[in-house]
């Protein structure tokens, strides 16, 4: 068990201009706290959990782990688990042996390597593999057994490095439910990396969003839904993505389409000055209204049924140029392709304001 | 259960359609009379070797061959007593000196490498091009220039020097062959080493060693057979004494000026086969494996 800190910790990897690919990263992870990195691919997630395991130079800054630096401490000090996307189970050794390698290289034991091997194999349900190679496993049975080798050495912090993403839909979901369970049960701090961000809301106690090598916001799954820092998180965090438009705003609202979305006087006041602003809005907070209301006029272009909801994509034109929007709608009366209906935001509250050119949120 | 005789029979006649996998009779017997054919080819001169490994000198060569004349098993006696040149001498140095050159050469390849297949380091481009270079020049080239470096070394004449000359041509290929290899082995699996808590030269020991084994079979095989039948280093490096000699370098008794003693030369020669033999037999297994591995990944 212990706290995790990044202080300034960059990773540059030389080059003409230099990468850095982990920019100045700075986050507490509490004892026991379960924290997702997530972020489009190359934002720096993988590589910023690669400098805590040591598996990666820390270029600037430093890293602790449990109050100790760790900056130069090689991989085997650290006291961390790790679990590989592919697993990088050892191929010439049975189940049994991958488990117990770390223990049998500390020199425990042969009779307590043996029972706790056991205690992890029922734990995950691996009883009956322990004598097999992993090449005679299965793809969920093999992220198992990586599973099992992190949790037998009974380390301070487990690290993730997607885990989930060798492993088929069904099966995904069911070991995301999993490891989370799983995690509260060892409550050992743990790291997770994804580029998944409904892995990401789900598992995270917090979540840290990366893009660029750089910390975009890392909060409670909900704070991040609800007050995005930016309007790159406002269109990571959430599925299908927040519809995100320049529009013109005015002393009353922001103009769609001829109609004015009425804004309360703060958010006009943080806007101040501003010609245009990113207006942000879920396709949750948007409903289709009959056609004697007020709204903007959509064409509908593609109706996605998911059963209970369904997605209605469409153009709306916003000055001259016609722009995409997402509406979520009831599964049941879902509009038909080519119609034209009538979109109205539901929910006032649930309007998001970012500066045109720095994506920043505009607080109201 | 019953069969019914007749009904198989039906579906036979009806299934006269060649399946994919078939041949016909024709194409059979052609393919494997060109087959009987070419391993004939193959075989014969080992098979005349030990034909003639049976005979007296004097019957080794004759207008008329035969199979078998006045053979005995007497060539094989005498060579192996003795009165024909310390052949057991000869057998025990060249088992020496190949069993060490395939020990100091795959340690030294498989180090090199394994640094050459994970880190990234200056020269790397000139150390894998400098390998390939080195083996474009001829052996005759490089006696010379070898002898040079041994006598100043002072290692002139000694078993230990003549390992380090067949290292230098083992160990390039080596090295190609076991770095092609260890990349085939996911970098991941050395991380997951380095994170339960081996040292770097822990990971190579313990993890890619075993892991390339197929690899390390097909390197070994090949630095023994490199030190096994060489002549030309041999006979200019070891010294003249008749009990430092290589087994290579001493059949060359059995070829006198006027006159060649081909029974003895024979039986020397099937017995200096059979370490090899022998050698290609425990790593077969490894063989057809680690030449085709690298091949398709997975």
């Amino acid at each position: 068990m212990a706290e995790v800190s990044y202080v300034k910790a960059s990773r540059v990897f030389s080059g003409n201009p230099p990468v850095r690919a982990v920019d100045e990263l700075s986050l507490e992870v509490a004892d026991g706290e379960f924290l997702v990195l997530v972020g489009p691919s190359g934002s720096g997630k993988s590589t910023a959990l690669r400098m805590l395991a040591g598996l990666e130079d820390i270029d600037e800054g430093a890293i602790h782990i449990g109050g100790k630096d760790v900056t130069n401490v090689p991989p085997k000090g650290r006291d961390i688990a790790m679990v590989f996307q592919s697993y990088a189970l050892y191929p010439h050794m049975t189940v049994a042996e991958n488990m117990g390698f770390a223990l049998k290289l500390r020199g425990v034991a042969k009779t307590e390597i043996k029972a706790k091997v056991e205690e992890a194999a029922k734990m995950l349900d691996l009883t009956k593999y322990l004598e097999r190679k992993p090449k005679a496993l299965s793809g969920g049975q093999r992220q198992r057994v990586a599973m099992g080798r992190a949790i037998v050495r009974e380390p301070s912090v487990f690290l993730m490095d997607e885990p989930l993403s060798n492993l088929d839909a069904k099966l995904r979901v069911e070991t995301r439910a999993n490891i989370a369970a799983l995690q509260q049960r060892l409550g050992t701090t743990t790291i997770y990396v994804t580029h998944d961000q409904v892995e990401a809301m789900t598992m995270g106690h917090r979540v840290a969003v990366l893009k660029d090598g750089l910390l975009q916001q890392c909060d409670t799954p909900r704070a991040l839904y609800d007050r995005p820092a930016n309007a790159f998180v406002a269109g990571f965090i959430g599925s299908p993505a927040m519809n995100l438009k320049t529009v013109p705003i005015t002393s009353e609202g922001a103009k769609l389409d001829g109609v004015i979305v009425p804004l309360s006087r703060d958010a006009i006041a943080a806007a101040g000055g501003l010609d245009e602003v990113t207006f942000g809005i879920r396709p949750e907070a948007l409903g289709i209204v009959p056609s004697g209301e007020e709204g903007m006029e959509m064409t509908v272009e593609l109706v996605e049924e998911l059963g209970a909801d369904a997605l209605v994509h469409g153009a709306v034109k916003i000055g001259d140029a016609s722009q995409r929007f997402v509406v979520r709608v009831d599964g049941r009366t879902p509009p038909t392709l080519g119609q034209h209906v009538k979109v109205a935001v539901r929910d006032h509250s649930e309007i998001h304001l970012f500066h045109p050119e720095t994506g920043e949120r505009l607080e109201a | 259960m019953t069969l019914d005789a007749s009904s198989l029979q039906v579906v036979k006649a009806t299934d006269r359609r060649l399946r994919r996998t078939d041949r016909s009779k024709g194409a059979s017997i052609a393919l494997h009379a060109a087959l009987i054919g070419a391993s004939a080819i193959a075989v014969f001169p080992v098979f005349w070797v030990f034909i003639t490994s049976l005979k007296p000198d004097a019957r080794a060569v004759e207008p008329t061959p035969k199979l078998f004349n006045e053979s005995s098993l007497d060539n094989y006696t005498r060579v192996l007593s003795g009165e024909k040149g310390d052949f057991l001498a000869w057998f025990g140095n060249s088992v020496l000196i190949a069993l060490m050159t395939t020990v100091i050469g795959v340690f030294i390849s498989a180090t090199a490498g394994y640094a050459a297949s994970r880190f990234r380091f200056p020269g790397k481009r000139g150390l894998m091009m400098s390998f390939l270079l080195v083996q474009m020049f001829p052996f005759a080239v490089l006696i010379v220039p070898l002898y040079n470096i041994l006598i100043a070394l002072g290692l002139n004449g000694t078993s230990i020097g003549l390992v380090l000359v067949y290292c230098t041509t083992a160990v390039p290929f080596c090295t190609y062959m076991l770095k092609g290899y260890f990349d085939t082995v996911p970098a991941d699996i050395d991380e997951a080493g380095r994170v339960d808590g081996l040292s770097p030269f822990g990971v190579f020991w313990r993890l890619i060693m075993p892991l390339a084994k197929p690899g390390l079979a097909v390197t070994a095989f090949y630095a023994f057979l490199t030190a096994w039948g060489e002549v030309a280093f041999a006979s200019a490096f070891l010294s003249a004494a008749d009990e430092s000699k290589t087994l290579a370098v001493g059949l060359q008794v059995f070829v006198q000026q006027n006159r060649t003693e081909w029974g003895h030369l024979a039986a020397a020669s099937i017995l200096v086969a059979i370490p090899a033999i022998v050698v290609f037999y425990l790593v077969q297994r490894f063989l057809v494996q680690g030449l085709a591995s690298g091949a398709v990944k997975g």
